[in-house]
């Protein structure tokens, strides 16, 4: 590997506009950082690469003054700083998506845009001018909504396009967007591409994090590569191949993610047999028309469908997060009844959400608490769960799931954000469902952990559970599903055979039932 | 920053400013008056400035556990003062209507009927906050000011005296120490074990951290929110037991007056956070006693009653400020210049597979 690299020629001319050096942050038995050197030029896209936990977003937050550090210096513009709080470095032109969605859900989009920057008449906020200014930025990366409505009434998907409309409302001299693909379609992400680009070529200089290295490859000239909080080095994208990249980002030579590829479903689902999950006119008024589901045991059933078509609307029905209002479901073929989510638990149904810190983590409670929770909470207050089979779970788990720091003590809030998802992947899985729905599992997962997840879910459906898989990412779900189910408009359109199908296939039936209205989204 | 000492032990589990101040208010108490620390033995029974501040800090304190657990779900109770007095006012006017009031079974009696009504109370702001979704401050203000109106109904709007050894023993009996502080004391041990060996301590602060996640985990939220306000009921009405009998009458408009601020000023002295979440009943403990201290050292530096509750707050501000994380990193030097603008962790995590 090419560990001295870190003095490549830039691509881009001109003096760094961010430029860090020396930068060490320490939590309370963690170093984050360590003696990192960072800099960022104008006109570039900079992807900064890692494993989840190696402090990409530390460095982010370190330099946009959420946090403090214990050594290094910054400078931005060739001036040195210290921000004290982010918005002195938005101030100073530092515009920043961070990676967990930082808006007010109670607000309207237009308020969240522009939040702060509030077009003023006679001192009193101009509410016209700014669902007007609102507007024009969200047309602007292509998102067509109400600036009027309130933000929580949208997917989480559109909260981060919300999220990065606000950070490109501003003219800034940096971008920062710390996984901003993460819930995104391939519309979307290309949607904002080509803002990026654009941003770029007016000399912007542009920092970016991302889990996917298709990615990370069409769009970045330059990567910083960290690991364990300390600096790999600096590359050229152009000059630095993916397996080179991923040897860098992991430490050492990559075996299994040859096994990535070849891993598909090698389960065989017995669908003579009563089905594990068996839904009939399953709908609720707005959210889903009625529509017909069935998983058998040992098999994974994907859901494919742009954002909005309903996909996490229907499997929220089947787990009771939401009320279903006609329609039936047996597990395993006895009809159970389904009006909140303790009754999916008790029937067996596992259901992780997309919204992680809305709707996941319990950011106060450790690792240890928010691995049990689930399981705890069929049990009742009155019955804990034993400190014995605890710690056996958490081992577990931890050692399964690499989980870091491996400290169950820690507080779930101060893990990095796909150490995060782990967490929540597990409190699912020690609760031993019948059918377990995973809806994005591998958002935020860093490539190697990705594979894990991916080998994970395909033994448990080898060992006899029903899945059901979503993820924005069309391949992962051919990938990993036996049977993949399309969803349109919040209504089912087909049925494909996983293996055989191609993303081509689902594409065009998504197309070609299409009646022009792509990418129209509305706030309902 | 280390935590294995016992003091950094202190530090990150945020009882240290509580401690310190208690000690400090102590202190100046002994300056002024050195007869305060003393405490002597008559008749088996312990006397001093120190016992009268736990026989005084024990409603408070009663309170102000049921107030932690309320205020851990992301709740409040306002009603705890009114139901104290509907409380009191039951039970005295229970004692005095019966036959033989002065008989300790007009006195269970009494009080039984008492706190079965206070769970009922308890039960309606539960209904409100949990079922209704009403925000709990605007809950249980109905009952707040609706509370001592049906005191006063209750006792005909009299001031009523009770003459009844067995009834005096809960608010002014005395086993070596002041029988109310024995009950508080009970209480609170009680509820340790009930919350942290148990896991209703954790649910609890599960629901108050993430309610939505909470439900999506399959928690019966609703259930442990009613079950909070039943139980900041019964504690408030007990206090209502312990302040009546301690003066042998109750006055609807006066019994428990602002027993609701005290209580919630214990809790967020104790290092609960109002936002809901993780609790600490040792923290409420210490709260409380720092209340109480502070009420009885306003008496003693002979502070004029103007000025009282302008040098009650000052205190209480002081170690909310300490408390803070953002105004302890910037006013407070510390060793090791800048750290992270973070709240501080709890257990330090052990960085085993970081550096592997
Ligand atoms: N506030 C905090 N307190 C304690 N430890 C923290 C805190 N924030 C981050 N850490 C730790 O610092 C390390 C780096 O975390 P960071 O969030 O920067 O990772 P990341 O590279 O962004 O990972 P991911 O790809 O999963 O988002 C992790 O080990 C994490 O647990
Ligand atoms: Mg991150």
């Amino acid at each position: 590997m090419t560990e001295a690299a870190t003095a490549q020629k830039p691509s881009s001319t001109g003096a760094p506009v961010v430029e860090m050096r020396g930068i060490s942050i320490e939590f309370p038995g963690v170093k984050a950082l360590q003696d990192v050197d960072f800099r960022l030029l104008p006109g570039e896209v900079h992807a900064l690469m890692g494993e989840n936990g190696a402090g990409k977003s530390t460095l982010i937050k370190a330099l946009t003054g959420v946090y403090t550090i214990d050594s290094g210096q910054i400078r931005v513009g060739g001036a040195p700083v210290s921000f004290a709080r982010p918005a002195e470095a938005q101030a100073a032109g530092v515009s920043t998506v961070y990676q967990e969605v930082n808006l007010c859900a109670n607000l309207t989009v237009a308020e969240n845009i522009l939040l702060g920057r509030e077009p003023r008449k006679a001192g009193a906020i101009d509410g016209r001018a700014m669902r007007a200014r609102a507007r024009e930025v969200l047309t602007s990366i292509g998102l067509h909504i109400d600036p009027a409505s309130t933000l929580s009434t949208h997917p989480i998907a559109v909260q981060q396009l919300v999220a990065i409309a606000r950070a490109v409302a501003v003219d800034a001299s940096v971008l920062i967007l710390d996984e901003p693909t993460s819930s995104l379609d391939a519309d979307e992400v290309a949607e904002l591409f080509r803002i990026m680009r654009t941003l770029r070529d007016k000399g912007t200089a542009i920092l970016f994090v991302s889990h996917f290295l298709d990615q990370v490859y069409e769009i970045s000239d330059r990567m910083t590569v960290l690991r364990n909080g300390k600096l790999v080095g600096e590359y050229l994208t152009a000059e630095l191949s993916r397996l080179d990249l991923i040897s860098a980002m992991i430490g050492r030579e990559l075996g299994e993610m040859d096994a990535l590829a070849r891993m598909t479903a090698s389960h065989e689902a017995d669908s003579s047999r009563v089905p594990t999950l068996r839904a009939r006119g399953l709908g609720r008024v707005g959210s889903i028309e009625p529509m017909d589901l069935d998983v058998h045991a040992g098999e994974v059933v994907g859901l494919a469908g742009l954002l909005g078509s309903g996909r996490t609307e229907l499997v929220r029905l089947l787990f009771g997060a939401d009320r279903p209002e006609r329609g039936t479901i047996e597990v395993d073929g006895k009809p159970v009844s389904i009006r909140n989510p303790r009754n999916a638990i008790a029937a067996g149904i596992a259901f992780a959400s997309e919204d992680r810190k809305g709707e996941g983590l319990i950011a106060d409670l450790s690792i240890r608490d928010n691995l049990v929770l689930a399981m705890q909470a069929s049990r009742g207050w009155a019955r804990p769960v034993p400190r014995r089979l605890k710690d056996e779970l958490i081992e577990k788990y931890i050692e399964l799931l690499d989980i870091r720091p491996a400290n169950p003590d820690a507080l779930i809030r101060n893990l990095s954000g796909g150490n995060q998802q782990k967490v929540i992947l597990a409190r699912w899985l020690v609760t031993q469902p019948k059918l377990l729905i995973l809806d994005e599992p591998t958002r935020g997962i860093d490539i190697g952990a990705k594979a894990q997840i991916m080998k994970l879910v395909a033994t448990l459906a080898a060992e006899g559970m029903a899945v059901i898989f979503i993820s924005a990412e069309l391949e992962e779900v051919l990938r990993i599903s036996d049977r993949v189910v399309v969803l349109r408009d919040r209504q089912k359109i087909a049925e494909l055979e996983g293996r055989s199908a191609s993303v081509n296939d689902v594409m065009s039936l998504i197309a070609s039932h299409s009646d022009g209205s792509t990418l129209e989204r509305n706030a309902s | 920053m280390s935590t294995s000492t016992p003091l950094g032990k202190l530090r990150t589990n945020g009882l240290l400013w509580p401690i310190v101040a208690l000690v400090a208010l102590l202190v100046v108490n002994v300056i002024a008056r050195p007869s305060f620390a003393s405490i002597t033995l008559r008749d088996g029974h312990l006397y001093g400035s120190l016992i009268d501040i736990l026989r005084n800090g024990a409603p408070t304190l009663l309170v102000a556990l049921g107030m932690t657990l309320v205020i851990a779900t992301r709740g409040i109770d306002l009603s705890v003062g009114a139901t104290a007095a509907i409380v009191g006012a039951i039970t005295t006017t229970y004692i005095v209507a019966a036959p033989d009031p002065a008989s300790a079974r007009a006195a269970f009696i009494g009080m039984a009927i008492a706190l079965v009504a206070c769970a009922l109370l308890g039960v309606w702001n539960g209904f409100l906050v949990s079922v209704l979704g009403i925000q709990p401050i605007i809950a249980t203000l109905v009952l707040m000011v609706a509370g001592r109106g049906i005191a006063m109904l209750i006792t005909d709007g009299q001031i009523i005296t009770v003459n009844n050894e067995a009834f005096s023993v809960v608010g002014a009996g005395f086993v070596l120490l002041p029988v109310s502080i024995l009950i508080s004391i009970a209480v609170f041990i009680g509820l340790v074990i009930i919350t942290r060996r148990t896991a209703l301590g954790m649910l609890i602060e599960s629901v108050g951290i993430n309610p939505e996640a909470s439900r999506l985990a399959g928690i019966r939220s609703r259930t442990i929110v009613w079950m909070v306000y039943v139980f900041a009921a019964l504690c408030a009405g007990v206090a209502g037991l312990m302040i009546t009998s301690n003066v042998n009458s109750v006055n609807p408009n006066s019994v428990g007056l602002w027993i609701e601020l005290d209580a919630i000023l214990a809790v967020v002295i104790g290092g609960t956070s109002l936002a809901g979440g993780r609790f600490s009943l040792a923290g409420t403990l210490l709260g409380a006693l720092v209340i109480q201290t502070l009420t009885t050292t306003v008496y003693n530096l002979g502070i004029e009653p103007q000025a009282i509750l302008v040098f009650k707050a000052a205190v209480v501000l002081a170690v909310c400020l300490m408390q803070a994380p953002k105004f302890r990193a910037r006013f407070v030097r510390r060793p090791k210049p800048p750290t992270p603008a973070i709240r501080p962790t709890a257990p330090a995590p052990v960085p085993s597979k970081v550096g592997q």
